[in-house]
């Protein structure tokens, strides 16, 4: 019989590939009995559901940017390589 | 999500690199690409290689690469996911040559996530301390895509050990399938879920510690939620 440790593996096993059909079953009897472990399983399907709603567009405008001077460089650069004759290869 | 695997966008169109860009115009306005998306190019670099030196020098690149492939921008997508495009190409790059040492590779031993979460001995042992074991969430429509509750999750995550929260990023927030991110960062089946399941451990005590915990009492539950709107797999 799987304990908690093994159960809440599997359940995380479970969202990354098919379990082998032993390991669903006892995975799946584990769960009828553990209110703990259920909730378990159901959080990490929404953690899920909340990590793919994480564009980079939800990120805040202001948590982390670039900093001047690297900004700068950066258009420096550009600039200079805008001044170089266009490379044929991409 | 297969994003990667796309190559960069091919046209037979000549390259357009105007000073200014004008509205509906495939052409690129490079002087501007700095300014526009610079800070957007690098929080999503920063978010997956958690080294902002490198996902500075990756943005940077992006911008040279960019310039030197404009001919291939055809106008069919924005100039903004054109240039994510590329960088996106940077960062697999980037994975590639990351080190492949791992040092986890015993899938049943104990994780610093699960620390006082079971039980280390007597007959609960390796069951839920009760203290610690999962409560239930009071999750209302919006919850997910509530700003603050955004904020708590990246605030989780930047807590994860630099290798978890990558592999977790890659996983679950680019959606990217278990087999490629084995093959992108070197890891073995068995390393990805220990890691996988220690960035889920991990996340989940942080968001009940840091959200769920200090909520008022709803009337939904999670697994409403869940049942409403089912989410990708």
């Amino acid at each position: 019989m799987l304990n908690c440790r093994q159960a809440t593996r599997l359940v995380s096993q479970a969202m990354d590939e098919k379990l082998p059909l032993y390991r669903r079953l006892a995975l799946r009897f584990h769960l009828l009995y553990c209110v703990w472990c259920r909730r378990y399983a159901v959080q990490l399907r929404l953690l899920r559901r909340a990590a793919r709603d994480l564009t980079p567009e939800s990120i805040e405008p202001d948590s982390q940017t670039l900093s001047l001077q690297a900004k700068e460089q950066m258009r420096v650069r550009l600039q200079n390589a805008l001044k170089e004759p266009p490379s044929s290869n991409g | 999500m297969v994003y990667f695997l796309m190559p960069e966008p091919h046209t037979d169109e000549a390259p357009r690199i105007s000073a200014t860009q004008s509205a509906g115009s495939p052409s690129l306005a490079p002087e501007r690409w700095v300014d526009e998306y610079g800070d957007q190019l690098f929080r999503f670099a920063a978010a997956r290689v958690r080294d902002p030196v490198i996902a500075q020098d990756l943005v940077q690149e992006t911008f040279l690469s960019a310039l030197q492939a404009s001919h291939t921008f055809a106008g069919r997508s924005s100039e903004r996911s054109w240039l994510f495009g590329i960088l996106r190409n940077k960062l697999f790059d980037q994975y590639r040559r990351q080190s492949r040492e791992v040092a986890l590779t015993d899938f049943d031993a104990p994780v610093p996530e699960e620390q006082g979460a079971f039980g280390s001995s007597g007959p609960g042992k390796d069951g839920w301390v009760a203290r610690l074991a999962p409560k239930a969430w009071d999750t209302p429509e919006g919850t997910l895509v509530h700003k603050e509750f955004r904020q708590v999750l990246q605030s989780c995550l930047g807590g994860l050990p630099d290798k978890v929260a990558q592999v977790f990023v890659l996983r679950e927030i680019d959606g990217i399938e278990s087999q490629e991110v084995c093959k992108l960062l070197g890891l073995s089946p068995n390393n990805l879920w220990v890691i996988l399941h220690r960035a889920r451990m991990g996340l989940r005590r942080c968001l009940e510690l840091h959200w769920f915990g200090n909520k008022q009492i709803q009337k939904t539950s999670a697994r409403d939620v869940l049942t409403r709107q089912p989410g990708r797999k």
